[in-house]
C-alpha cells in the first residue's frame, strides 16, 4: 500500500551479509560463554567441511581422511601455544614425564608465531598435495581412493597416538591455559575475540570457496566428478585439477584445525580417529552435497544435534548418527540445501493440494488430463534404470 | 633357524587371521564391488554369536555338545551373519547399486547402528524395537487402502513410521521398568570367549611353540578357502556369480536371476565374515568395536591382492601377516644380530603393534604407487579400471 514497502536497493542487494554481521554482533551479547563456544566451534568445523565439500561434492573424491589435516593443522597451534608462554629454557610439561630433557628438533621452529601463522595451512596443503598428487597419478579413484585415504589416517592416528616422547601421544596437547598477548586462551574474552575471527574466516573460506567452484575451475571439477575419461580425452589433465584442490581442501582443514583447537583446549590424535573424517562427510552430506551454504549449514547442525542429543540421551546418539547416513543416501541424495533449491517444499505442499508453481504455462503445465497424457505417453518413471550393466 | 620357524609361524598365524577376514570382502567386494563398511560389524556379530552359544551350552540339557561349541558356532555364526547381510542388501544395498560411494556412507551408517545395538540391546528394548517395525509394516494393511493412494501419502508413510518409532521407544522405556527386562545382553564390556579346553595347549614341534587355538584358526581358514573356491569354481551357483561379475547384462538375458545371485554373493560374503568372527574370538576378548580394528587393513589385502582373484587375496593376507609380524615384534633383530646399527636404530623405532602399522600401511602405499591394481591384476582395456 504505501510505497516505502519495498526495502532501500542497498538492503535488497546485501541482505544477507547484514544479517550474518549483525548475528555475529548479536550472537555475543545474549548467548552464554559455554553456548558461544560450541556455536564457535562448529563454524570452525564449518572451514572443513567446505573443503570437503570441494573435494566430494564439487570433485566427487570421496576423502575419508581429512582428519590427518585438522589435526595437522591443530597440532601446528597447540604446539606454539605450548611453547610460547614458557620461561627461556623451560620444556613443556609433559616431556618431564618421558624423561624428554630437550626439545626434539621439530619443535623449534614453532616458537616463532609467524611460522606457526604458516604451518597451520602450510603444512596440511603439503602433506595433501604431495598425497593426492601420488594417488591420482596412478589414477586411483572411487573407492579405492577412499579407502587409501583411510589408510593414510590410520598411518598418522597410530603414529600420533604411539609417540609419547614427541607429541604426547594419546594425551594431546592442551591450550587452554596458555597465554596469547597477555590473555589466557581459555578465557571468556579471549573466546569470544577467536568467535569473531572463526566468523570471519568461515567467510573468507567460504568466497574462496565460491570463487574457485564459479569460474572455469569449478566447471573442470564438476566435469572430473561427472566423466573424468571424457575429460582427458577431451586433453585436460585431471590430476593437476584434483591435486590442486585435494591440497585446498587439505589447507582449509588445517585453518579449521587450528580454530577448533584453540576454542576445545585440545587436540589429540582423537581427530585422526577413522570416525571422526566420516562425520564430516555426513556434515556435508545432510547440508547439501555440492552446496558451499550446505556445508556450512550441515556442519553447524549436525554437531548441535549431537551435543544436544549427547548430553539427554549420550546412548542414542550412535542410531541416530547412523540413521543419518541411511537416510541421507537413500532419501535426501541432495541434502537440506539441495532439497529446498529443487522446490522441495513446494513438492510437500502439493501433496495438500497446493497449487504447485509453474515456470511456464500453468494451464498447460498442471492440467490433470495432460499429465494424465504425458504419464501415459512417457511410461512411469523407472527406478531401475539406474542399475547398469556395467558394475 | 628355530627364531626363523618361530617367526614364520607367528606371521602365518597373523595372516589366517587377516585371510578370514578378507575372504568375506573378497567376495563381496572383490565380486560384487559392493564396498561394504559394516563388514567388521558382521565379524563382531559372528564373535557374539560364539559368547551366545558358548553361554546357552554350558549348562542345561544340551550340556554334552559343550566341548565342541566352537564346531557348532562355526555355521550358526555364519548363518546369523548371513541373515544380517542379506537383510541389509534386500533394504540397502539393493538401492545403491552402481554407486559405490553411496554404499559406502550407507554401509558405514549400518555399522555404527549395529556397534550400538550390541551395546544397549535388553529384551525391553528388543520388544520395543519388534513393535515398532511389526507396527510400521504393517499399518498399511490394517488401514482403509484409499489412504495409502493419496498424493499425501509419502508424508502418511512418514508419519507411520515416526509414530511406529515413537509406539516401539514408549513401549521399551514403559518394558525396562522391569528390571529383568532392562538388563542388557552384553552391554558396552568387552565380552570374553573361553576356548574349549583341547583348544588352550600349545603344541611344541622343533623348538617352536604353537598354540592349539592358533593351528585351529588356521585349519579352519584353509577349510574356509577350499570352500569358497570350490563353490565358486564348481557348484553351479558359484558359476551363476562368476558369470554375472564378467557380465551382468549378457547373463541376465541367458536366464541368470541376477537379483538372487546378488542377494546369494552378498549372503555369502557375509556369513564369512561370521566365521571370521569365530577366530577372532579364540583370540582374546572381543567388544562391539571390534570391527574397526580389522576393517581397513581387510580392504588393504583385497586391493593388494588384486580385485577378483581369489589366490591374490591368499599371498596378500600372508604377506602382509608376516610383514607386520616381523616388524612389530622385532625379531628381524633377532634373524640377523650383526645388523648395522642405522637400521637397527630404524627397526627398532617400528618395532611396536601400532608403529608396525605405520610402516605396513606406508609400505602398502608404496607398493600401490608401482602395481596400482595389486599384486594380481585382473587384464582388461577398460578406461575405467
Amino acid at each position: 500500500m504505501s510505497v516505502s514497502a519495498t526495502p532501500p536497493a542497498f538492503v535488497r542487494r546485501w541482505w544477507p551479509w547484514i544479517l550474518i554481521v549483525a548475528a555475529a554482533l548479536i550472537l555475543p551479547v545474549i548467548l552464554p560463554p559455554f553456548r558461544l563456544n560450541l556455536l564457535g566451534r562448529f563454524l570452525s568445523l564449518g572451514i572443513v567441511a567446505l573443503g570437503v565439500d570441494l573435494i566430494w561434492g564439487y570433485t566427487g573424491l570421496l576423502s575419508l581422511g581429512q582428519g590427518i589435516f585438522f589435526a595437522l593443522g591443530g597440532y601446528a597451534l597447540g604446539m606454539h601455544l605450548s611453547l610460547n608462554s614458557l620461561e627461556p629454557g623451560q620444556l613443556p610439561e609433559f616431556f618431564g614425564l618421558y624423561g624428554v630433557n630437550s626439545l626434539p628438533a621439530f619443535w623449534q621452529p614453532f616458537t616463532s608465531p609467524l611460522f606457526t601463522l604458516a604451518a597451520i595451512w602450510v603444512i596440511p596443503a603439503l602433506v595433501a598435495g604431495i598425497l593426492g598428487f601420488l594417488v591420482f597419478r596412478n589414477r586411483i579413484k572411487g573407492v579405492y581412493f577412499s579407502i587409501l585415504t583411510q589408510a593414510a589416517l590410520l598411518v598418522f592416528f597410530n603414529f600420533f597416538n604411539g609417540q609419547q616422547k614427541l607429541i604426547n601421544g594419546t594425551n594431546g596437547l592442551k591450550t587452554d591455559t596458555a597465554k596469547v598477548f597477555g590473555a589466557l586462551v581459555g578465557s571468556d574474552a579471549m573466546q569470544r575475540n577467536l568467535f569473531w575471527l572463526t566468523v570471519l574466516l568461515v567467510i573468507a573460506a567460504w568466497l574462496l570457496c565460491r570463487w574457485l567452484t564459479s569460474g572455469r575451475f569449478g566447471d573442470a571439477l564438476v566435469a572430473i566428478r561427472d566423466d573424468e575419461p571424457r575429460m582427458r580425452f577431451t586433453g585436460y589433465n585431471p590430476t593437476a585439477y584434483k591435486t590442486l584442490v585435494f591440497t585446498v581442501a587439505g589447507a582449509l582443514a588445517g585453518i579449521s584445525g587450528a580454530l577448533y583447537t584453540v576454542q576445545s583446549g585440545i587436540i589429540s590424535p582423537q581427530f585422526m580417529a577413522v570416525p571422526f573424517s566420516i562425520e564430516m562427510v555426513i556434515w556435508v552430506a545432510v547440508g547439501g552435497r555440492g552446496t558451499l551454504l550446505g556445508a556450512v549449514l550441515g556442519a553447524v547442525l549436525i554437531n548441535y544435534a549431537k551435543s544436544l542429543i549427547s548430553e539427554q540421551l549420550p546412548e542414542t546418539w550412535l542410531f541416530v548418527q547412523g540413521a543419518l547416513f541411511l537416510l541421507v543416501v537413500t532419501a535426501l541424495p541432495d541434502g537440506l540445501v539441495g532439497w529446498w533449491r529443487q522446490g522441495g517444499p513446494g513438492h510437500i505442499l502439493a501433496m495438500f493440494g497446493w497449487p504447485p508453481r509453474s515456470a511456464t504455462y500453468p494451464g498447460l503445465d498442471l492440467d490433470p488430463s495432460m499429465l494424465a497424457e504425458r504419464e501415459a505417453l512417457e511410461g512411469p518413471s523407472s527406478s531401475d534404470s539406474a542399475r547398469g550393466g556395467e558394475r | 633357524m628355530t627364531a626363523l620357524f618361530d617367526t614364520l609361524f607367528n606371521g602365518l598365524a597373523i595372516g589366517s587371521v587377516l585371510m578370514l577376514t578378507a575372504l568375506g570382502l573378497a567376495v563381496v567386494f572383490g565380486l560384487m564391488g559392493v564396498i561394504n563398511m559394516a563388514h567388521g560389524e558382521l565379524m563382531m556379530l559372528g564373535a557374539y554369536t560364539t559368547f551366545v552359544v558358548q553361554n546357552l551350552l554350558k549348562s542345561g540339557p544340551l550340556q554334552a555338545l559343550f566341548p565342541i561349541y566352537i564346531l557348532l558356532s562355526i555355521p550358526i555364526a555364519f548363518l546369523v551373519s548371513g541373515l544380517v547381510g542379506l537383510l541389509l542388501e534386500k533394504t540397502v544395498i539393493r538401492r545403491l547399486y552402481g554407486r559405490p560411494l553411496e554404499t559406502l556412507l550407507a554401509t558405514w551408517g549400518v555399522s555404527l547402528i549395529l556397534q550400538q545395538f550390541v551395546r544397549s540391546v535388553s529384551t525391553a528394548f528388543f520388544l520395543g524395537l519388534l513393535a515398532a517395525v511389526a507396527l510400521g509394516l504393517l499399518a498399511p494393511r490394517f488401514t482403509p487402502a484409499a489412504l495409502w493412494r493419496q498424493r499425501w501419502t509419502p508424508l502418511l508413510k512418514v508419519g507411520n513410521w515416526i509414530l511406529a518409532l515413537i509406539v516401539g521407544i514408549a513401549l521399551g522405556s514403559l518394558l525396562g521398568e522391569q528390571r529383568a527386562l532392562h538388563q542388557p545382553w552384553f552391554s558396552a564390556r568387552n565380552i570374553d570367549v573361553t576356548a574349549p579346553e583341547w583348544l588352550r595347549g600349545s603344541i611344541d614341534l622343533g623348538g617352536v611353540t604353537m598354540p592349539t587355538a592358533r593351528l585351529f584358526i588356521l585349519a579352519l581358514t584353509a577349510l574356509a578357502l577350499v570352500g569358497v573356491n570350490w563353490f565358486l569354481q564348481k557348484s553351479a551357483w558359484g558359476i551363476r556369480i562368476r558369470a554375472v561379475t564378467q557380465n551382468r547384462s549378457m547373463s541376465s538375458c541367458l536366464g541368470i536371476p541376477t537379483e538372487t545371485v546378488d542377494a546369494l554373493t552378498f549372503f555369502v560374503g557375509s556369513g564369512l565374515a561370521g566365521i571370521a568372527g569365530v577366530a577372532v574370538s579364540l583370540l582374546g576378548s572381543v567388544g562391539p568395536n571390534l570391527g574397526g580394528n580389522y576393517i581397513v587393513l581387510a580392504f588393504m589385502v583385497v586391493v593388494l591382492g588384486g580385485l577378483g582373484k581369489l589366490w591374490g587375496t591368499v599371498v596378500a593376507a600372508f604377506v602382509l601377516g608376516i610383514l607386520d609380524y616381523v616388524i612389530g615384534s622385532g625379531s628381524l633383530l633377532l634373524l640377523w644380530p650383526s645388523m648395522p646399527a642405522a637400521l637397527n636404530g630404524v627397526i627398532s623405532f617400528f618395532a611396536t603393534t601400532s608403529m608396525a602399522k605405520v610402516l605396513v600401511f606406508v609400505l602398502i602405499m608404496v607398493f600401490l604407487q608401482f602395481r596400482p591394481a595389486g599384486m594380481f591384476p585382473q587384464k582388461g582395456r577398460m578406461v575405467e579400471a
